[in-house]
């Protein structure tokens, strides 16, 4: 063969055809083709990003990240300390609202921002190769990037509010992963629906708002009415939110075992967590190779 | 004339012949089916089904491809063809892993890189060293590597001094250059290449076409895909023709692309009937004369609109005299679509009468015109002239018809014409 003509790009050698040229099977298409390490550095790539893009494209880039949650906080602080009084009655409730905000901010944020992900990366998913999942999944990772920096804040104010930390601080990992690990499926789900069902989008946002009034955000698990409490404590966000406040915030309160009414009570949300996780995993492999048909 | 002197400036390329017989596929598809179905009634809300939950949604079913089955080979400059809704399209996605086959498989040697789009993910937020490494990554290369060939990236795209620019601060053809030097440098071991590349700027399009056909001679493999005839026939080793789903041909780019021309252009003889007619009597509606219709037909008397290059243009025009014309000349210009006169004839009244129409009556203008035009647009018109001793008195101009030329001849000029040129070396000269 003929090799290396005059002008060549830069950088670029001729290259002699190899003889291993085996035939491998493509199979089209699916959540994770390419292969793992591919998947994770195009999720590290799209996920930082984005984050960038949040940072370092406004004058005040991270200060109106953290601008939302804090406003949201005020107002409600506002509301249920001074008009419903509810916060009255709970120990550390402006901590404990802020850290609970914060914390379903993660969920709130990642599941609405997963929605349409898809469908707003039209030019990735019809126009190269690409793992369909690391789509939403980038969101996730954007919004957990954030949720660090939000954290930070959360941390300082746990501090000037005079909580001292304790052994079970440690434990604070777990509610972040399960946190994650209930997004991220959630996130799959709305995520693979959206393309084929487009209100979606219109539903989902729905859902959040109520899941962040049916969850223990505002006020916690035990001042819901007894006859309630059975059914508010089936929501996976209310066991994860109520351990959280346990083991940061507020030692006394009942934690997740207990505000479920012990290990029994712990059935019904791990079931559906689970649930929602094969859920995820079913849904998105079952709609990956149609996506770029459908957008 | 139909001996096409194509002239096909393919440079410096091994035969292809020679790079089928050794080469060892590389790309291998087998039975490729692909239907899509498209819902009678759009059922994508939520809503819709609740709305009518019992209704059983009726869809039709397109099959995009039928059983497809082809290799390509190391080395191989590719041509996938077939005008728009052919299928070439999906299949185009179904090699770039974009789509999945219902059924059938491909199986591929190295790594595919599809070029579909310049510049896909592009962000006019982050920097053009950001921007690079982003897509030369979608377009399959590790981190790793997108980040080592940066530097080769940024000098190819002459942008060494606007590194930590946002892309958003760009002027339109700097972008088109990272995006492109991009594309050079992910250069993969198959390059899956879509026609969108090479259309809009003409320079662009060839430079394009100068990196790929670079990279086949250093053992890649290109697949491109397109409806441009001039395209495959310059660049590509071997095409493959798809038609309604199905591959119709594959072999030599020429043959290939007269089969493509008599495949879509027998398509649109069958429309061409009526609806010509009617939009040429439209043409002209002047005083003297008015054009009846104006056709040309194929060889069983039907219309069309586009004629293969060589085939004689038969034409068949009746025009009706609306005041008297006395000693009437009739003149045909043939015109290239630039307004260049090909050709002219006059001709007379062929009567047995007197040489007069009246008013109302009709004439019939038909007969053979020999046919060396190349391929390209032309417009037949037509001079209804009064003869008049000394002077010759245009009673009117009409346009008679357009009609295309297609083959797969060269567009240089404007005819082909026969001849018997040779070169051979002059005896004795050398020294």
């Amino acid at each position: 063969m003929n090799v290396q003509s005059e002008h060549l790009a830069p950088g670029l050698q001729a290259v002699v055809p190899s003889e291993d040229v085996a035939l491998r099977p493509i199979p089209g298409p699916s959540a994770l083709g390419g292969g793992w390490r591919r998947s994770f550095e195009l999720l590290a790539l799209l996920a930082v990003t984005e984050f960038k893009k949040t940072y370092f494209g406004t004058a005040l880039g991270y200060l109106w990240s953290l601008a939302r949650p804090l406003m949201l906080f005020a107002v409600l602080l506002a509301v249920f300390t001074q008009v419903f009084r509810i916060g009255s009655q709970v120990p550390n409730y402006p901590v404990l609202l802020l850290f609970n905000i914060v914390l379903f901010g993660l969920f709130q944020e990642a599941t609405m921002g997963a929605v349409q992900s898809l469908v707003n990366q039209e030019a990735i998913v019809r126009k190269t190769q690409f793992p369909r999942l690391v789509i939403p999944l980038s969101v996730v990772l954007t919004t957990l990037f954030n949720l660090g920096l939000n954290l930070i804040v959360v941390f300082v104010f746990i501090f000037a509010w005079g909580i001292d930390p304790t052994w079970t601080w440690l434990l604070f990992p777990v509610v972040l992963v399960l946190m994650l690990i209930l997004t991220t499926a959630v996130s799959m789900i709305v995520s693979a629906l959206f393309p084929r069902f487009r209100d979606t989008a219109i539903i989902w946002s729905v859902a959040v708002t109520v899941l962040f009034y049916a969850s223990p955000v505002l006020y916690p698990l035990e001042a819901v009415p007894e006859a309630l409490q059975e059914v508010f404590a089936v929501n996976p966000l209310a066991v994860i939110l109520e351990a959280g406040r346990h083991w940061i915030i507020d030692p006394t309160s009942p934690g997740p075992v207990d505000a479920v009414n012990g290990w029994l009570g712990l059935i019904p949300p791990v079931a559906i967590s689970l649930g929602i996780c094969g859920l995820s995993v079913w849904l998105f492999r079952r709609e990956a190779p149609k996506i770029a048909e459908q957008l | 004339m139909q001996g096409q002197t194509g002239v096909t400036q393919r440079t410096g390329a091994p035969p292809a012949a020679e790079a089928n017989g050794r080469a060892p596929v590389v790309i291998e598809a087998r039975g490729l089916h692909k239907a899509f179905r498209i819902p009678e009634h759009r059922v994508d809300s939520f809503k819709e089904r609740a709305a009518h939950p019992f209704r059983r949604i009726e869809y039709r079913e397109l099959q995009a491809l039928n059983d497809v089955s082809f290799d390509v080979h190391q080395g191989e400059f590719f041509g996938i063809v077939g005008r728009n809704g052919s299928g070439k399209s999906t299949l185009l996605k179904i090699l770039a892993s974009i789509y999945r086959a219902d059924a059938g498989t491909v199986r591929m040697a190295g790594r595919l890189a599809p070029f579909i789009e310049l510049g896909v993910g592009f962000n006019p937020e982050l920097t053009a060293r950001e921007n690079g490494v982003l897509n030369g990554m979608l377009l399959g290369l590790t981190m790793k590597e997108a980040r080592r060939r940066l530097d080769a990236i940024l000098e190819f795209a002459e942008l060494e001094d606007f590194v930590e620019l946002k892309l958003k601060n760009y002027s339109s053809g700097m972008m088109v250059r990272l995006a492109f030097a991009v594309m050079v440098q992910a250069d993969a071991d198959i390059m899956l290449v879509d026609e969108v590349l090479a259309v809009g700027d003409a320079a662009f399009g060839q430079k394009c076409m100068d990196v790929f056909r670079e990279r086949r001679e250093a053992g890649k493999t290109i697949v491109l895909v397109t409806h441009d005839m001039n395209t495959v026939q310059e660049h590509c080793d071997r095409a493959m023709l798809v038609h309604d789903g199905e591959l119709k041909f594959i072999g030599d780019p020429e043959e290939t692309a007269a089969r493509y021309y008599r495949l879509n252009f027998a398509v649109a003889r069958d429309q061409a009937d009526d609806e010509l007619d009617a939009q040429l009597n439209a043409v002209s509606d002047d005083d003297a004369v008015r054009v009846i219709s104006a056709r040309l037909t194929d060889e069983g008397g039907r219309a069309i609109r586009n004629i293969e290059q060589g085939e004689p243009l038969r034409l068949e025009a009746v025009l009706q005299a609306r005041r008297e014309w006395l000693r009437p000349k009739f003149v045909v210009h043939g015109l290239t679509i630039d307004g260049t006169v090909v050709f002219e004839f006059t001709l007379d009244l062929d009567s047995a009468e007197e040489d007069r129409v009246a008013e109302g009556e009709r004439v019939r203008l038909a007969g053979q015109i020999e046919n060396p035009l190349v391929p390209g647009r032309y417009t037949l018109n037509c001079w209804v002239r009064r003869d008049v001793p000394g002077n010759n008195w245009a009673m009117q101009a009409m346009q008679l018809l357009e009609f295309d030329v297609y083959g797969t001849a060269s567009r240089w000029g404007v005819v082909t014409l026969g001849n018997d040129l040779a070169v051979e070396p002059q005896p004795g000269s050398r020294p």
